[in-house]
């Protein structure tokens, strides 16, 4: 399928100061020219250099976990046999958009960092694993130009992810490189240790690689310069729902969430709620929102995390507990079906939300029924797919309790049939 | 996470489970079954007077979805 490159994600939202990958505009720097013109060459630097960079700057991973990247990479270091690098630019998230922005917008440094990756671990090969709506032939094109102009000693081939929601969960973006379906599998072996084609295997996100190739230019201490001392340097946010400018933003990690609502123009209603980290995530009510800032350990409290940077925005007149039924069935049906507990659990819990979400006939039985079915499904899954999506089932019962009751007693505040969490991307 | 002495824990392929049930026949003591019929494993952590069984357990899945992880 060929899909626009482009013009399929808004950019129009202010840029914060410490903007590193979207500054000093959001222009596309597709083009090789407007890429070294912008940010000039990678510096030369042997294997050593790049670790130490990512051991100094702090950088950590993008996709969600959050893990120090060097981490991986001395694991990867440390096994045996010729290593494998992946740019993971899968972005399965209905919500998320920031990592095709930056293969649209930024490839390069995503491909400056796959090289520096590359270097570190001594990889032979490397892949892009790229979202499904992008332009496969357009990546291959521009790789080919690099590969010319003697950017990559380590040859790159591009691969299609699959669109589903988990295509880009570590171990099945392994499996689909290595010529399977793109299914989480066990976990150990990691795949640091055995990965794709049973070798050696960094897989990082997208937007980490072209955080680590603006490091290697600006160096550590300017990577520190934003963020906090636990959580340096900044991230990109797709922010949507009941916001006046959605889009992506850049923000250092720990600013408050509020400030990021107010880089997406600001709430555009007033305000409900706010799904943070997307459909693995967790709902904050609007008073916690008020003071919630954006990193890891401000979250934690909160039981929440950036996992990898949705933010979206439920205002008045949208009902949480039909935008949540609805995610809830997607997350069921995205269920990879190898696993008993996922298979025959988020079926049934996606019904019993159904059954309370439209019309209420399930009662309070529904309620602690699916309570009751995700404690069973919880941590038993090759994957986090059943884990994130209760995580984000129970917060958001917490955060919509009284539309809860409301829809217990045969009401809903539903005034809107606009749709805040899309369930496949539109377009 | 309960920190038991650190024995070996009995763990889960659930790719590769199907909920044949021999592991909650034979290792009453640390499995049962929910109600689809996957195991239940509240408490992984295999005590020595239960490794005999746990390794028989392990060896008589038909799916070889169980292990036994060292920490």
């Amino acid at each position: 399928m060929t899909i626009l490159f482009d013009e399929d994600v808004q950019t129009d939202a202010e840029v914060a100061a410490h903007g590193a990958l979207m500054g000093p505009s959001p222009a596309s720097q597709r083009e090789l020219r407007a890429h070294l013109v912008a940010h000039g060459a990678v510096p030369a630097m042997d294997a050593n250099a790049v670790l130490r960079l990512a051991v100094d700057s702090g950088l950590t991973g993008h996709g969600g976990a959050g893990f120090p990247l060097y981490r991986k990479l001395e694991a990867v270091i440390a096994a045996r046999g010729w290593a494998i690098v992946v740019a993971n630019g899968a972005e399965g998230e209905p919500a998320s958009a920031k990592d095709r922005w930056l293969l649209a917008r930024r490839p390069h440094l995503v491909l400056d960092g796959l090289q520096l990756v590359a270097r570190a671990t001594n990889a032979t090969d490397a892949y892009l694993y790229a979202n499904h709506r992008l332009d496969v032939a357009v990546l291959t094109d521009l790789l080919a130009e690099r590969r010319h102009a003697g950017l990559d000693p380590v040859s790159v081939t591009v691969v299609a992810a699959p669109d589903a929601f988990i295509s880009g969960e570590e171990t099945a973006v392994v499996s689909h490189i290595s010529g399977s379906a793109a299914l989480p599998r066990f976990k150990s072996p990691r795949v640091t240790e055995r990965g794709v084609r049973g070798r050696p295997t960094l897989v990082s996100n997208v937007e980490t690689l072209a955080l680590l190739a603006l490091i290697a230019r600006r160096g550590a201490a300017w990577f520190r310069s934003a963020g906090t001392p636990d959580a340096p340097g900044t991230m990109l946010l797709t922010v949507g729902g009941a916001v006046r400018a959605p889009g992506i933003v850049e923000t250092g990690h720990g600013t408050p969430l509020a400030d990021v609502l107010a880089l997406a123009g600001g709430a555009s209603t007033h305000l409900e709620a706010v799904l943070l980290g997307g459909y693995h995530g967790t709902w904050l009510t609007a008073d916690e929102v008020t003071f919630a800032k954006l990193s890891r350990s401000d979250l934690a409290p909160l039981g929440a995390s950036p996992g990898a940077g949705v933010v979206v925005a439920m205002g008045a007149g949208t009902c949480g507990l039909v935008e949540m039924s609805r995610v809830m069935s997607y997350l069921a049906e995205e269920s990879a079906g190898q696993c008993g507990p996922c298979l025959n659990g988020l079926p049934r819990i996606a019904n019993e939300l159904k059954s309370v979400a439209f019309g209420g006939a399930g009662g309070r039985r529904a309620v602690d029924e699916m309570l009751r079915l995700g404690g069973i499904v919880v941590g038993r899954g090759a994957c986090h797919h059943p884990d994130g999506s209760m995580r984000f089932l129970r917060s958001g019962l917490r955060v919509f309790a009284a539309e809860v009751e409301l829809h217990l007693a045969g009401r809903c505040s539903r005034t809107s049939s606009d749709v805040v969490l899309p369930t496949a991307v539109t377009r | 996470m309960k920190t038991t002495k650190a024995g070996p824990r009995i763990v889960v392929d659930w790719t590769a489970c199907d909920g044949r049930g021999l592991c909650a026949e034979l290792l009453p003591e640390l499995v049962s079954r929910d109600e689809w019929g996957f195991p239940l494993i509240p408490e992984p952590s295999v005590p020595a007077s239960l490794r005999d069984h746990a390794e028989r357990a392990i060896a008589a899945c038909p799916r070889l979805a169980l292990r036994l992880a060292s920490t």
